[in-house]
């Protein structure tokens, strides 16, 4: 006999309705599988970010945290979706067909999202195999090394995990524009000429390295780190592989969520839903977009946004019109190229309007006391403090100021600094990381109360030093500068 | 048409990628624990509890460090229902730390509660402990003195027919073969029958004599430090002996035997004679818990405010016959500060030599564990 689940088959027919519509509205997803899953499965893959990825007790922690959170009916994982070619997707077995309706219809949008954003372009559409033969590999180091040395090596590695470089595509400008001279090509008078015109002094060039400061601490470790094994070298590729192909989605996640959202509604509402069910949609989607006091909900933010878009291209002002050139009706048009060229930074930027920010009515918040109170309702500053806080991913950006520092092959790294402080007790912590995987000791730069401070691990112990101006670093290299 | 959506159920029953992660996450977590134990096992948490409950410790969050802001200074984007203004009131407490992918979500502290039961931090705690001098007694373990009907078989005797389970068995097999959860037609394979297994009785004991001083210097600390002293003491004996028997004494300038609430609850006044509960437990000892028989082990709280040197010495007497029935006997001496220099009495004691005699000082909550492990090493094969 053979036994068809009633529940899957209705969503497999709604699967294919959905996609219709979804199709017909001018998206364009990737092939998209759904798999329905128990909710030990949905916490694991949410907790992991990829089905199949390489163990480590900072997943299983996740893993814990997600599942107690799911098991007090504190918090529910609705949609899961990988950026991959076919996507995968999972559902929650369990849900109400309505509920999974609705996932689907979502993911559809992101599966858009990650196929036609440019920022997706040079990620891994491969991804969930890539994860699980990085996994391999790491199984295998662990087999070779023990377990305790793998983790106690990618315990480093993923303590300076976010500070990479993904726009490696993008030449750097070098600060001095100085060419290397070519060697002369010897000819037959050469014996005429003085030594110096035979060579011409060089210009000698400050000893720096790297040349220009690097963004990139994970690759730059892992080419220059003297003392590394070639698996560790590998494990810290395998770590920022997985890292670049995350980032993208940590760089749009108002806009991906924002963009699923407007999406999910358009279609539910031209599905044949019941009374009852088009109650419970409304349920849903409320909660799903409500606003947040003391955080930026991306889902909510992100479809007031494309909305936002729609309505002012669809019916733009005299002025626009006559300033910009907007026809009118143009809105479908203009949030798809919206979705295809922006990311958070750029959409925050560019489209958050002053009346946007009073309509949402969003504002600065901070701790007083015990208490945490509303102390800016500025449009701009609300928006560049959004900016700020979304600029490189929400991590101070850092970069290897000096590889060779005190002539000695000591790392000195720099936090460019922004008006925001370092947390130094953790600073203070992950220098240790740093060091095992550099291998000598290390520094970083950072600006405390306004002042310039340098804190060290020299394999021993963590000390601090205030230095009144100019980094060292600089004055170093000026001696050989002539 | 190409392939475009698809749907499956798949069977995800043998996938364990993320408890395994997970136990090992809670590994650390106990390592973390053990290297902090010290400081945990004196909470009052613990010391409070009924002895088998879950409890609660603050451990510092297993997280990998890494360069992050300091959430304190940063400001953050809230939203509101329409009209909010500056001064306006959104919340309680520090603001969410806003970090990578998960935004805002962790709270802005970096301890969290473990839950771990008394018996596993337990286990931790004595995992390399002994008991010092621990001697065979006379009446070691009878076998076989009884019965006990603690297990189920599939056959047996009619008589032992354990009804109620036979019933949800057969309920069981009927809601499995037809979806009917009745219970109907009972078959062969539905019988459970209760059984027996033979009774082992461990006939080792050992009496712990647990002495106080309730003088007007003792303080809520030092009996705070008693109490969580002899909460792990009990439970440390209890797992290496069968029976573990507890005498309470408290004494001022007279000593008495006293329930164990009073014992650890009163606050007396009046001066210091040691040996006057020293006397009283050699007294015990002799009229119930003959050495031939009993592994005895006698302890003594004081701040070692002692009437004067007469008693002193009277005490170091007293203390030279316990030793010679006792399989060990402790002193620990509570301080107010680490620099305070010993007690008259303390001075008094260090001219004994025996091995079996231990002292201590507690000067705060954290010395309890190594007063712990200077009690319950097993020094005596050492020095063997």
């Amino acid at each position: 006999m053979n036994y068809v689940d009633p529940e899957k088959k209705q969503l497999e027919e709604a699967a294919q309705k959905i996609w219709d519509l979804a199709i017909s509205m001018g998206l364009d997803p990737f092939p998209t599988h759904f798999e329905i899953v128990p909710a030990s499965i949905m916490y694991e893959f949410g907790a992991y970010g990829i089905p199949g990825r390489f163990s480590h007790w900072t997943h299983g922690k996740a893993y814990h945290r997600l599942r107690t959170m799911y098991d007090y009916g504190l918090s529910k994982i609705y949609e899961l979706v990988i950026n991959n070619n076919p996507s995968y997707a999972f559902l929650l077995e369990g849900n109400s067909i309505l509920q999974n309706k609705l996932v689907m219809a979502h993911v559809l949008a992101h599966s858009d999202f990650f196929k036609h954003n440019v920022y997706f372009e040079h990620t891994n559409r491969q991804m969930v195999d890539g994860a699980s033969i990085n996994a391999d590999r790491i199984r295998k180091y662990e087999y070779l090394h023990g377990k305790a040395e793998v983790e106690a090596y990618l315990d480093a590695v993923l303590a300076i995990q976010e500070h990479i470089d993904p726009n490696l595509r993008i030449k750097k400008k070098t600060k001095n524009g100085s060419q290397p001279t070519q060697a002369r090509t010897p000819g037959p008078y050469d014996d005429l000429l003085t030594d110096a015109e035979l060579h011409p002094r060089q210009e000698e060039h400050p000893r720096r390295f790297p040349p220009e400061p690097e963004k990139d601490l994970l690759l730059f470790i892992a080419e220059n780190a003297a003392g590394l094994k070639d698996w560790q070298r590998d494990v810290i590729h395998i770590v920022r592989n997985e890292m670049l192909y995350f980032l993208p989605q940590m760089q749009t996640k108002i806009m991906n969520e924002g963009w699923a959202s407007y999406w999910h509604a358009r279609i539910l509402r031209q599905l044949d839903l019941t009374e009852d069910e088009y109650i419970h949609f409304a349920e849903l989607h409320a909660s799903v977009v409500s606003p947040s006091k003391t955080q930026v909900n991306p889902y909510y933010i992100g479809m007031k946004m494309f909305e936002d878009i729609e309505k002012r291209w669809d019916n733009p002002t005299e002025e626009e019109k006559q300033r910009y050139g907007r026809k009118g009706g143009e809105g479908r048009q203009k949030i798809f190229e919206v979705r295809e060229v922006e990311n958070d930074v750029s959409f925050i930027r560019t489209y958050l309007t002053k009346d946007l920010v009073r309509e949402l009515d969003l504002y600065i918040y901070e701790a007083q006391g015990d208490e945490l109170k509303v102390v800016e309702t500025d449009w701009e500053k609300i928006r560049d403090t959004l900016v700020a806080s979304m600029t490189n991913f929400g991590n101070p950006y850092i970069v290897v100021e000096d590889a060779d520092y005190r002539r000695n092959r000591e790392l000195y790294l720099k936090h460019q600094y922004e008006g925001i402080e370092l947390d130094i007790d953790y600073a203070e912590k992950t220098l240790p990381y740093v060091y095992k995987l550099w291998g000598r000791t290390v520094h970083i730069e950072t600006v405390v109360d306004n002042e310039k401070v340098v804190i060290t691990y020299d394999g021993e112990k963590v000390t601090h030093k205030k230095e009144s101006s100019g980094p060292p670093s600089l004055a170093q290299n000026s001696v050989t500068n002539n | 048409m190409a392939f475009t959506v698809s749907l499956s159920k798949n069977d995800w029953s043998l996938h364990r990628k993320g408890p395994a992660d997970q136990a090992r996450h809670a590994e650390k977590v106990k390592e973390a624990i053990k290297g902090n134990l010290s400081n945990i096992i004196s909470q009052e948490a613990i010391i409070t509890s009924d002895g088998n409950k879950i409890v609660k410790v603050p451990i510092r969050s297993l997280e990998l460090p890494r360069f992050r802001y300091d959430f304190r200074k940063k400001n953050q984007v809230g939203q509101g229902e329409g009209e909010s203004k500056p001064g306006d009131v959104v919340g309680q407490g520090k603001p969410g730390q806003g970090q990578g992918r998960q935004a805002g979500d962790q709270p802005g502290i970096d301890y969290f509660e473990a839950e771990i039961t008394v018996e596993e931090l337990a286990n931790l705690l004595f995992e390399d402990l002994g008991l010092p001098n621990l001697e065979q007694k006379q009446s070691a373990e009878i076998e076989g003195a009884g019965i006990k009907f603690n297990d189920i078989h599939k056959v047996g005797i009619m008589g032992n027919l354990d009804k109620k389970r036979t019933i949800l068995e057969n309920i069981k097999r009927n809601a499995l073969a037809n979806h009917m959860p009745v219970f109907r037609q009972v078959k062969q394979e539905d019988l459970r029958f209760r059984t027996w297994n033979p009774d082992v009785k461990r006939d080792t004991n050992a009496v712990v004599i647990a002495m106080r001083d309730v003088s007007a210097s003792m303080g809520e600390f030092e009996k705070y430090i008693t109490r969580s002293f002899y909460f792990w003491m009990v439970r440390f004996l209890r797992r290496k002996y069968n029976d573990v028997k507890i005498v309470f004494i408290t004494h001022h300038t007279e000593a008495k035997e006293v329930d164990e609430e009073t014992f650890f609850k009163l606050g007396e006044s009046g001066g210091t004679k040691v040996s006057s509960a020293y006397k009283l437990a050699l007294e015990i000892i002799e009229k119930r818990y003959d050495p031939q028989s009993w592994n005895i082990y006698p302890f003594h709280f004081s701040d070692g405010d002692n009437w004067g040197d007469g008693d002193n010495k009277l005490c170091v007497e007293l203390v030279n016959k316990l030793i010679s029935v006792a399989n060990v006997f402790g002193y620990g001496e509570i301080q107010e500060s680490r620099h305070s220099s010993p007690s008259t009495l303390m001075s008094a004691f260090l001219t004994i030599q025996n091995p079996r005699f231990i002292s201590v000082t507690i000067a705060e909550k954290a010395d309890v564990y190594p007063a712990l492990r200077k009690f319950f090493t097993t020094r005596e094969a050492a020095a063997a």
